[in-house]
């Protein structure tokens, strides 16, 4: 019975750690000089557009991976 | 006069309106109270809060600026998209604290939070008088987009008699606000954000093929205005300009009065969590717009003959009308008005529901009239929102749109400054309510001194760090000062028991959970949780 409340409250200190993954789209977006070029282009669109748009899905992705992990 | 645009237009806003009406009876309650008029009960799911938010945060005029921003600044304009990816891990991390404590304890704005939490008026007062002279400049924006598609319409917007159409709709919008509170912009929002996907998907789908393809596009316009310029030689110049304003900006959005009514009138935390994961799809939606506008500067409708007037009277904000008339058939172009339009009135109305509600709540109620009834509450906002709106109306016809828009640049900066006392304050209440208000008014007069340096043009201050120059968004600096004094005040002010203040709330108040736990909090497992 102990081992196993220690057990939970161990997994759901754990399980918080996950909200770093929400520090991604801030790491992936606030250096514009990584990402401020035309080529690769992507169907016609310049990478400085296509990769900001990524970032558009990439981060609900990682909100939801995080919301499913945590609590 | 494009008739048939306009009898398109005028049937969907008499369709609006009479759901704005309409409303008064979904889900019903007692509009006497403030939560119900101002908040909606505090009954909207997961789906209701996405149409309602996104209708609140994507505003009829983002959808004019952006690409108007775009077509004549070029790829600095895309800062609104980082922008509002930004906003979501902040929301999903920060703000279910905040429903979770006002729920509890029947907050509506975040004044009230930072009254009971801080127990300090003045410093409540200081967050609430920020929220509504954010707000102001706000709302008549929106009646600017307004004017914008009328004005695109062939409609005379010039003169008194020129200004009738806007204060038609603008009369409309005001009776339904009064009558319904926020359920009717909460369900005009459903019909607002179905017209405006069918308008940006039509757009980016259309245009494109007309104009030969992305790759034609991007290549007539030059590489300067399709990237960042590359900056000058000891300046960080368009880089640290862009990241700034797209960081400055999300963390001052949540803050504002409309976002917050928005976020409070959701039912749970869960439904908050999960609109952090799905409102980005108006994310991709603005992105695809704000393309738009290097399409409207491909197209050269600026040149046209037929837009000059439009141009003359609207500046870069015509460029998307523009592009609309000369792409697509009358009947859509009335389509998309109407989507642009009521896109314009879904906002105004929340912004005008959230001033009344800080009006009453925190001005009102701790400095005129204490012993307000639940009802004289509920009546005493009904009538602030039509004093915000008339304002907001006298402000458009009676002066330049350009003071709006200069204010509303200010207003982000003035909005970033409460982060301290209404973030900050989610976690921890070792901050002393006269240091915060310390921090915050240094903020104000700092970030405001900023702009006047560049003739209130531009948030951006090229701030000189010795041997290499950091332009930088004002808000950030600002928000810097901010902190470092309401950290550096704080111990040597709580050494004063007077300034000190007073917590209601309990650690408890900040737990939310899912499902049936999280609306109504069991005592024995938070009691277990602290």
């Amino acid at each position: 019975m102990n081992g196993e409340t220690k057990d939970r409250s161990a997994q759901k200190r754990g399980d918080r750690r996950w909200r770093i993954l929400l520090l991604l789209p801030f790491l992936g977006l606030l250096w514009a000089p990584f990402y401020n070029r035309v080529e690769p282009s992507f169907f016609g669109l310049p990478f400085f557009y296509w990769y900001q748009f990524l970032w558009v899905f990439l981060t609900p992705a990682l909100t939801w991976l995080v919301y499913r992990k945590t609590d | 006069m494009n008739y048939t645009a306009i009898i398109i237009f005028c049937a969907l806003f008499g369709f609006i309106t009479v759901m704005g009406f309409v409303a008064a009876r979904w889900r019903r309650g007692d509009l006497d109270h403030l939560h119900e008029w101002g908040l909606g009960g505090r009954r909207f799911g997961t789906v209701v809060t996405w149409f309602l938010l996104g209708g609140d945060l994507y505003t009829a005029y983002t959808f004019i600026a952006v690409p108007a921003l775009i077509s004549g600044a070029g790829a600095l304009g895309f800062f609104a998209l980082p922008y509002t990816i930004f906003i979501y891990p902040l929301l999903f991390l920060l703000f279910p604290r905040l429903w979770a404590v006002s729920h509890k304890r029947n907050y509506i704005t975040a004044a009230d939070f930072v009254q009971g939490r801080f127990g300090n008026r003045w410093l409540a007062l200081a967050i609430a008088v920020t929220g509504i002279i954010a707000t102001m400049p706000y709302i008549a924006l929106q009646l600017v987009g307004l004017e914008v598609v009328i004005g695109a319409m062939g409609v005379q917007t010039e003169g008194f008699a020129g200004h009738l159409p806007l204060t038609i709709a603008f009369v409309i919008l005001a009776v339904f606000t009064y009558n319904s509170g926020l359920r009717a912009p909460a369900l005009i929002a459903m019909v607002k954000d179905v017209l405006i996907w069918i308008t940006v998907i039509a757009m980016v789908i259309v245009i494109p093929q007309q104009l030969g393809g992305y790759e034609a596009l991007f290549a007539s316009i030059p590489v300067d205005k399709v990237i960042l310029a590359t900056p000058p030689e000891g300046s960080l110049g368009l880089y640290s300009g862009y990241v700034t304003l797209a960081l400055g900006s999300a963390f001052a959005l949540f803050l504002y009065p409309h976002s917050i009514t928005g976020i409070l009138s959701a039912k749970s935390a869960e439904a908050v969590q999960k609109n952090a994961i799905f409102l980005p799809a108006y994310s991709f939606l603005l992105g695809l717009l704000a393309l738009t506008g290097f399409m409207a500067v491909y197209a050269g409708v600026r040149d046209m003959p037929e837009y000059a007037d439009g141009f003359a009277a609207s500046g870069n904000n015509f460029a998307v009308p523009a592009l609309i008339l000369h792409s697509f058939p009358d009947w859509f172009a009335g389509v998309a008005f109407a989507a642009i339009g009521i896109g314009g009135l879904v906002p105004a109305a929340i912004m005008s529901i959230a001033a009344a509600n800080l009006y009453t709540r925190n001005i009102h109620a701790p400095f005129i009239n204490p012993n307000m009834t639940p009802k004289q509450e509920a009546t005493n906002a009904k009538i602030v929102s039509l004093v915000v709106k008339v304002g907001a109306l006298v402000f458009i016809i009676g002066l330049q749109p350009e003071y709006a828009i200069t204010l509303q640049l200010l207003g982000g900066i003035w909005m970033s400054q409460t982060v301290p006392a209404v973030i900050l304050g989610l976690f921890t209440r070792w901050l002393n309510p006269v240091a915060l208000f310390v921090g915050w008014a240094a903020g104000i007069i700092l970030g405001t001194w900023m702009v006047s340096t560049n003739g209130f043009n531009s948030g951006i201050y090229a701030f000189d760090a010795g041997l290499f120059t950091v332009p930088g968004y004002a808000a950030l600096y600002a928000i810097t000062v901010n902190l470092a004094l309401t950290y550096g005040l704080t111990p040597i002010f709580n050494r004063m028991a007077w300034t000190r203040g007073s917590d209601e709330t309990q650690p408890s108040d900040y737990l939310y959970g899912r499902g049936k736990a999280a609306a109504m909090p069991d005592p024995a497992i938070t009691t277990a949780l602290e």
